[in-house]
């Protein structure tokens, strides 16, 4: 076993030199293509680190992102990158803590409607503070960042996003979250501090999400309330954690990597009913794979390998 | 769960397979010029898109080529047209330019609708040397950006050029004695609104206005009784409206419900659109709002008949953004043949130095800027006419006061 572990190690090391190198390579095509993965793959996984063991879906991806890009629009010509990025870090934080202290008891349908809400809230706050205060709407990003920086950030933030999440799993506290996921009221008879549990994986997943939002800013020069606040990505981003399977910490990636490659087709195949074929494939998605990607697998796996001892938790 | 997986393969092979069907090979043909863009076709860009900017852009290809194409030298080539949805998103634009880019390899590229997009998109066709004629974008940085991308030409200009226009307007009303000096300021809190109202507010300070009334309402905000009502217990001589065009719509509307008839009513987007003409008939007359045209103007005048020729239902152009647009495919058009090949470089210098026949007129840029906008128009007898500035040629004199309201 432990040979194949150094084998997996040495195999992730040359596929991350490789990734680390691409930009190198290929065209500016290949490159926003490239981003765009790894957007999707940091904020599925992101998503998936909270709602895969709590079971809560959140639609306030947008919210988070927003905020991280918004940030950038207010300091990115003010600080240096690096604390312009710290300060996104620690606002996302702060906004995960109020609002996960004030919503993680919600359960069910209304914790998913109160973050639909969330991204709309902060979306007019932000919109109030700008007419009523700043007077001035639509922002714009004028910092030195190229399309390969931004590349490179995503994709340490991919690799911190997996080792923080393969930590995780191995701590208490995702011990606690899976007990919590099967029955809270079990895990409160066991002496788990649910809320402090909940709280802290939503603002681990949520930071994740802001540093998306501001790392990606700079692309688009302009950031004004509805581009940063775009609800879209929190519904594509839930669909392709659905996808993978949210129960496994490379599941979402699972989902990110093929329907991001799945929409860019799509795009330049069908301009005008793109959309549309996105939607009937979200109905067959969640129609034919309830247990997404993983699910599959797990399935061949049951099938083909009869009665491994236990569920062998593998994140 | 052998069945499902069978139905999730049955499915995506019957979406990719009818993907595979449509997929038309790519032409090889060397007698083409490739123009492409992306459209906001669905999101909330998408009426917009459809009003100013799409209809511009088939009609500019169908006429290039029912002459036999752009004139290359001493031929004629044909234009090709490879086209995408943004989906009214920045991420979406960006990406679909560089597709049209380093995929589709194409000669050159139209613009998409709207200042945020034309922003987002504006350092991606820097860097590949596409020449960016921005007609649906309005921002105050447009000097600034210019210089920083000198391959962007920013056509529609500055809010505070149609601020100040607006101002001065005024201010001559005022001096021939057809207006006091009241005003009452509503704008929309969004980037129009704000952008704009921001411009009017010190202009008005400045030449001794005395704003009664300045408040903002929420995009989206469907009762506007409450804020006309206010508005006409004011009783003031001038009413500016920064408003979008459902709101435009709703506080023409309630103005009229009111009897609220100050002697300048004017409001923003979508004062210009052939839809305000259709909902309010006489009602329009003595309108002002944001654009114009030269609606005597011979060109003009047979712009709007093929453009209505050419749509599908009739449809008229818009009374502001819609001619500027089509100017600045004739722009592109003429800077292309008089380089006589696709030389990207040499086209942007020909737009930056050259100066253009188009419908809205004779147009030179200074600094990748236009040096005339029409920033005031009025709804006089059926049509959209430019107002202000009073210097352009085909102003026509404003009718002021407004008359009032009949029954519909």
């Amino acid at each position: 076993m432990s040979a194949m572990r150094l084998a997996a190690a040495l195999a992730s090391c040359a596929g991350l030199t490789v990734l680390a190198l691409l930009p190198m390579y290929v065209d500016a095509y290949y490159l926003a293509l490239a981003i765009g993965l790894l957007q999707f793959t940091v904020l599925a996984t992101a998503w998936g680190l909270f709602s895969g063991p709590t079971r809560y879906v959140s639609l306030a991806t947008t919210a988070f992102f927003g905020v991280g890009a918004y940030t950038v629009a207010v300091l990115g010509e003010l600080l240096s990158w690096p604390l312009v990025l710290l300060i996104a870090t620690v606002i996302g934080a702060l906004m995960a803590v109020i609002v996960g202290l004030s919503t993680l008891r919600l359960s069910g349908l209304h914790f998913v409607i109160f973050t639909f809400g969330l991204a709309e809230l902060i979306r007019q706050l932000v919109i109030w503070y700008e007419v009523n205060k700043t007077r001035v709407l639509g922002r714009y990003v004028f910092v030195d960042i190229t399309q390969k920086d931004i590349y490179w950030q995503l994709l340490v933030l991919a690799v911190a996003v997996f080792v923080i999440g393969w930590l995780i799993a191995r701590s208490r506290l995702g011990f606690a979250l899976r007990i919590i996921g099967e029955d809270e009221t079990v895990a409160k008879h066991c002496g788990i501090n649910v809320t402090v549990a909940k709280v802290t994986l939503f603002t681990i997943s949520a930071v994740f999400m802001t540093l998306v939002g501001a790392i990606m800013a700079p692309r688009w020069t302009y950031i004004e309330p509805s581009i940063a606040f775009n609800a879209t990505i929190s519904f594509e981003v839930v669909i392709m954690a659905l996808l993978g399977g949210a129960h496994r910490l490379w599941g979402p990636a699972l989902g990110a990597i093929p329907l991001t490659l799945l929409f860019e087709f799509l795009a330049a195949r069908f301009p005008t009913a793109s959309t549309l074929i996105m939607g009937v494939i979200f109905l067959l998605i969640v129609y034919a794979l309830p247990a997404g990607v993983v699910g599959l697998w797990d399935n061949f796996r049951r099938q083909w390998r009869p009665q491994r001892t236990g569920q062998g938790v593998k994140a | 769960m052998g069945s499902s997986v069978t139905r999730f393969a049955a499915g995506l092979l019957a979406v990719t397979g009818a993907a595979l069907l449509a997929a038309d090979g790519p032409a090889l043909a060397q007698s083409s010029v490739k123009i492409g863009y992306a459209l906001s076709r669905t999101g909330p860009n998408a009426g917009g898109a459809a009003v100013t900017t799409l209809p511009n852009y088939e009609m500019w290809v169908k006429e290039v080529n029912a002459a036999g194409g752009l004139k290359l030298g001493d031929k004629r080539v044909p234009i090709e047209v490879v086209q995408y949805d943004d989906r009214s998103s920045a991420e979406e634009a960006a990406r679909s330019l560089e597709r049209l880019i380093t995929q589709d390899k194409v000669d050159f590229i139209l613009p998409p609708w709207g200042t945020g997009l034309n922003l987002a998109v504006g350092p991606i066709l820097n860097k590949a040397g596409y020449p960016h004629l921005a007609s649906t974008a309005v921002t105050d940085r447009a000097p600034e950006l210019a210089k920083r991308w000198p391959n962007s030409f920013w056509l529609l200009g500055t809010s505070a050029g149609a601020a100040n226009t607006l101002v001065d307007l005024l201010v001559k009303l005022r001096t021939e004695g057809k207006i006091g000096d009241t005003v009452a300021m509503v704008s929309v809190a969004d980037g129009f609104g704000i952008d704009l109202s921001g411009a009017a507010r010190p202009a008005l300070a400045k030449a001794n206005f005395k704003l009664a009334y300045d408040k903002t309402y929420p995009v989206g905000t469907q009762d506007l009784s409450p804020i006309v009502n206010e508005v006409k217990a004011l009783n003031p001589d001038v009413f500016i409206a920064f408003s979008y065009p459902p709101d435009t719509l709703g506080i023409t509307e309630q103005a009229r419900i009111a009897s609220f008839n100050p002697k300048i009513f004017y409001t923003g987007v979508g004062t210009a659109f052939p839809l305000f003409k259709q909902k309010f008939g006489a009602n329009a007359q003595g309108v002002m709002g944001i654009g114009g045209w030269s609606g005597d103007s011979a060109p003009i005048k047979d712009y709007l008949a093929r453009h209505k020729a050419a749509s599908a239902n009739g449809a008229e152009p818009d009374r502001w953004a819609s001619a500027v647009t089509y100017a600045s495919l004739q722009m592109l058009q003429q800077a292309i043949e008089r380089v006589g090949k696709i030389d990207r470089e040499a086209v942007i210098k020909d737009l930056q130095t050259g100066t253009f026949d188009t419908i809205i007129g004779k147009v030179k840029f200074e600094n990748n800027l236009p040096t005339k906008y029409w920033w005031v128009g009025q709804w006089q007898d059926g049509e959209f006419y430019g107002v202000g500035p009073a210097t352009n040629e085909g102003a026509r004199t404003p009718v002021v006061p407004k008359p009032a309201w009949k029954a519909p």
